[in-house]
């Protein structure tokens, strides 16, 4: 491919997600065609490109909400190719979405404690938490981790939609997330928003990594130490932030002439 | 698991109200709910055994069986038309298992062996079907269930060997033990009314536990629960056999009460009253099942007299009925309890509004 390329696809057990020629049809659209990318546990990684360049599709692959057309998709080193997307949930890999999947009928609390209940044992059990329930004190540190105390008791459908996308990304956080899909999670924030977002993001623990889809550069280029770019379902080029950022092509494909 | 420690230094206790929240019981702060309760165990000593049996307990059973769609429809978003013939199918099988006047039929267990044998077959029978359903969505779950319900009704009519065709079994027996004739009329009351008592607070304390908050997030979006690490199918299936049970505790009761079974009880007709009931009361709580299977008792009792008092054909009282139905569905989207809600924060609105507090809740 590039020069780069060698750095982001070293081929190694290692690797936190590893795709091999992933590709997605819808009917006879190929959302996504022969995509290989592999990054490293703990690596910071920002998918950029143009709408219907594949990016959440390549995320929806990923987590199993649609499941690749073929192609092999590897989580740590296991194959989770044919895997539902709550087993790979369960191992440690998470998502947010693009427009908030939340559920407006319950509190915040009760997302959360759902988020944590998702990832833990006990799914099913009849009993209520007792009073010095572990998940209910995670689920309350998770609150405050997103600053939403304050709200902690309203129905989401009643929350304004910058704090529906904190909390979007509050459930992401639930557990031992080992990897994170974001899927724009600065979409519609305001100035103030997008700092605490920042802030979120970076005093994430080391060990996390995560790939973010974000269309705001000054926000995916403050919180990645790695872009991927796409290009009508392929991937187009790989390198570090200032490289994407001066490449004359990307500017050209993505950024638009308007930016000069 | 702090993400950004230090970085906001808010209060430290924030759980214990939210404890307290989650764990409380709200409905027993309310003076009107001990009044209910105390009257409900009264009764007896009101009521004439034509009111306990027909009125009340009638409507303690039809309240159970709505509540087991309550808990689908309400936490589950699965609106399931096969709760009567749950209840039924536990009812015929209390008649095969136990004793009746068709001894070809019954094997004659005693009470306390058949009746179990009932609620477990019963409940697996609800189970099964549910696997079935939660393959399907929205109408088509209603359809499939409504298949479910007819399918059996059919098969009850044309089958002698176990459901003793059309004519159903007779003279069924029940429980007599510790002297006391558990069918006479008092001790039958608070037999319904412990046992719907138990699954009203059953599906109360569930809907707040993990398995009912989870199936309320499975209702309101069940991709992002998959995306949360929960196999959403599997928590439809274990919402139907729980629905199911309480739906089989129905039919057990229904049959002691009747003491006779036949498909008429497991008509397609009875299936969609039992709708009817949880949509005429409300869906989203567990008492909105009995409210609506009282009025629906009532109805059936009373209206055919008020028709014939004006000179109308007294079999219309399902006009009555259907008529009530469509004002409520009409008026409210969530029965009897939304109508009584949104009169309450009226009220409340108006009194709050000189002191000009806000609050929610």
């Amino acid at each position: 491919m590039d020069r780069s390329a060698p750095r982001f696809s070293s081929v190694g057990a290692g690797a936190a997600l590893e795709l091999r020629g992933v590709t997605r049809l819808f009917g006879a659209l190929a959302a996504l065609t022969d995509v290989t990318i592999t990054v490293r546990p703990g690596e910071r990684r920002a998918v950029l490109g143009s709408n219907g360049a594949g990016k959440t599709t390549l995320f929806n692959c990923v987590t199993g909400d649609f499941p690749p057309s073929s192609g092999t998709i590897r989580f740590f080193g296991e194959d989770i190719t044919h895997f539902p997307p709550y087993e790979r949930i369960r191992r440690g890999l998470r998502r947010t979405y693009q427009i908030s999947a939340l559920f407006p009928g319950l509190t915040v609390r009760d997302n959360v404690y759902l988020a944590c209940r998702g990832v833990s044992r006990g799914r099913f059990s009849p009993l209520r938490p007792g009073a010095n329930d572990a998940l209910m004190h995670a689920t309350e540190s998770l609150i405050q981790a997103v600053h939403l105390t304050p709200v902690r008791e309203q129905l989401v459908a009643e929350l304004a939609h910058g704090q529906q996308r904190q909390l979007e990304i509050a459930l992401a956080l639930a557990g031992a997330p080992r990897f994170i899909l974001f899927d724009e999670p600065a979409a519609g924030l305001s100035p103030t928003e997008r700092r605490e977002l920042i802030e979120i993001l970076t005093s994430l623990p080391a060990h996390i990594g995560y790939i973010i889809i974000e269309h705001d550069m000054d926000v995916a280029l403050r919180v990645v130490e790695s872009v991927t770019m796409m290009h009508n379902g392929r991937i187009f080029k790989e390198g570090l932030p200032h490289e994407i950022e001066a490449d004359p092509e990307v500017q050209e494909l993505y950024l638009g002439a308007g930016h000069e | 698991m702090s993400l950004v420690q230090g970085a906001h230094p808010q209060t430290t206790q924030p759980a214990e109200g939210a404890r307290a929240a989650l764990l409380a019981w709200p409905e027993f702060n309310k003076p009107a709910v001990w009044l209910v309760a105390v009257i409900l165990l009264i009764m007896p000593f009101i009521a004439s055994g034509f009111f306990l049996i027909e009125i009340f307990a009638t409507t303690l059973i039809l309240g159970t069986i709505a509540l087991s769609l309550m808990f689908l429809a309400g936490y589950g978003g699965m609106v399931s038309l096969m709760q009567l013939t749950i209840a039924g199918f536990a009812a015929y099988m209390v008649a095969v298992f136990g004793m009746s006047a068709n001894t070809n039929i019954s094997l004659g267990w005693p009470w306390w062996l058949a009746t179990p044998m009932a609620l477990v077959l019963a409940t697996a029978f609800g189970t099964l079907g549910g696997a079935l359903a939660v393959r399907t969505e929205g109408i088509y779950t209603i359809m499939i269930t409504l298949a479910i319900g007819a399918a059996f009704y059919y098969f009850t009519n044309q089958n002698w060997a176990i459901f003793g065709g059309h004519t159903g079994i007779n003279t069924i027996a029940t429980p007599k033990f510790w002297g006391v004739d558990w069918r006479s009329d008092i001790p039958y009351y608070y037999v319904t009314l412990g046992v719907a008592a138990f699954c009203y607070f059953a599906v109360q304390y569930v809907s707040r536990a993990p398995f009912g908050l989870a199936l309320q997030g499975v209702r309101d979006n069940p991709r992002r629960m998959a995306a949360l690490g929960f196999n959403v199918n599997a928590h439809r299936v274990a919402a139907y056999a729980f629905a199911s049970f309480i739906a089989a505790l129905g039919g057990v009761l229904q049959v002691w009460n009747y003491r006779q079974i036949s498909p008429g009880s497991v008509s397609v007709g009875a299936c969609i009253d039992i709708l009817i009931i949880a949509v005429v009361g409300g869906i989203t709580r567990p008492i909105g099942p009995f409210i609506g299977a009282f009025i629906f008792v009532i109805l059936r009792t009373f209206a055919l007299d008020l028709l014939v008092k004006f000179g109308l054909d007294g079999n219309r009282f399902r006009l009555l009925i259907g008529l009530g139905f469509l004002a409520i569905v009409f008026w409210s989207s969530d029965g009897v309890i939304g109508l009584w809600e949104r009169w309450r924060r009226r009220a409340t609105a108006t009194d709050k509004r000189p002191g000009g507090g806000h609050g929610h809740g």
